[in-house]
């Protein structure tokens, strides 16, 4: 029964090795994909190279229909597998400003490192933005935290928001994605810069 | 036809679609193994919040923010995140080896300089590490975890991150295109 770490009360060592194991999958998988270059991310607001997009919702929606199926197999205890607490204005102001910094600085956190990894400078500077970004956060905390804290909503799911199954909903979301994906298609075709991604 | 190798005529990159596989299965076994998601900017607040206690305790104790990492017996730098991160860097390693891709280089559009795709770098990164403080995690562990659990704080991160993304991008264009 999963969650296996929770459920069998592993040992703290074992734990961190299969955390920098599960790392070690992450950043293959990312960079794999072309997400150790800024200007292959930052393709997906121009609409030359959509590969973002593709693999974000591509892993989306294995890892759901697999927690779902995980569930419907009685495989997992999902009433201890975390739901990302909805505090509505904080989530919508954080987006907001990370998206600000997407397009700015042409990584998130994840590729960043990915990129650091292979070589990338900028990614380098990057990183260290996190950190001041953070630590500015931090030092200026007093001034955001009844906005941090409020409107929460807890544990909440959409589909129950909708109140729709998690099957039919997980199925409306695939739906989504085939349809973004053929968007995605004909924007590289529409707006193909051969010049840019030949480089990348 | 993009990302040619036009040695080996096979693609630079992995598909698309099959890099989004292994990356939800990754991400699956994540859950399936710990009851959580994948995470980034979580690591880097541990670091954080570590840098801050070393250099002054007494501030990081009276901080409503650090405070809050401090409680325990251990260091935040011994937390589940900070050892995956570590292998997401050895990880990106070991694929940039594998592909050929391992280089010194700052990489940028021809239109600007590459002191001021450091500067933009360097803005970017502040906004989106403050970003993910506020809004409890980065596009990994709010956006893309979230998501597979089907928490509206999944997805209503991932529309603002995506959505402002897009709202911005005619204004900096010429940085990138």
């Amino acid at each position: 029964m999963g969650p296996i770490i929770p459920v069998n009360e592993i040992s703290t060592e074992i734990n961190f090795l299969i955390a920098f194991l599960i790392g070690l999958g992450f950043g293959f998988a990312l960079e794999q994909a072309g997400f150790s270059s800024s200007r292959k991310l930052a393709g997906m607001f121009y609409g030359y190279d959509t590969t973002v997009l593709k693999v974000f919702f591509t892993a989306a929606i294995t890892a759901m229909l697999g927690l779902l199926f995980l569930n419907y197999f009685e495989m997992i205890d999902m009433s201890i597998v975390y739901v990302n607490e909805y505090y509505i204005n904080s989530a919508i102001i954080g987006g907001i400003i990370m998206g600000a910094g997407f397009i700015i600085g042409g990584f998130c956190p994840g590729t960043s490192v990915c990129a650091a990894a292979i070589g990338k400078k900028d990614a380098w500077w990057f990183l260290l933005g996190s950190f001041l970004g953070i630590v500015l956060f931090g030092e200026t905390y007093s001034l955001w935290e009844g906005f941090y804290l409020k409107n929460y909503l807890g544990n909440l799911k959409l589909s129950t928001y909708l109140n729709l199954s998690d099957g039919v909903f997980a199925f409306l979301v695939i739906v989504a994605a085939v349809l973004m994906f053929w968007v995605g298609e004909l924007a590289e075709k529409k707006f193909a810069r051969n010049d840019i991604t030949k480089e990348l | 036809m993009a990302h040619q190798n036009y040695i080996t005529h096979h693609s630079k990159y992995m598909n698309p679609y099959l890099a989004g596989i292994l990356l939800g299965f990754v991400l699956l076994a994540a859950f399936y193994l710990t009851g959580r998601g994948l995470g980034a900017s979580g690591a880097m607040k541990s670091a954080v919040v570590t840098t801050v206690a070393v250099i002054s305790p007494d501030h990081a104790e009276n901080s409503g923010f650090y405070s809050k990492y401090l409680s325990g017996e251990n260091s935040p730098m011994h937390s589940w995140l900070v050892f995956q991160v570590l292998g997401v860097f050895v990880g990106g390693l070991l694929s940039g080896a594998f592909s050929g891709r391992l280089k010194l280089t700052t990489e940028h559009s021809p239109n600007i300089s590459s002191r001021k795709r450091i500067y933009l770098a360097l803005i970017g990164g502040a906004l989106f590490g403050f970003g993910s403080q506020l809004g409890r995690g980065c596009t990994s562990g709010a956006a893309l975890s979230g998501m597979a659990t089907l928490s509206v704080a999944g997805f209503v991160t991932m529309v603002a991150i995506f959505g402002t993304a897009f709202a911005l991008a005619y204004f900096f264009r010429k940085n990138w295109i």
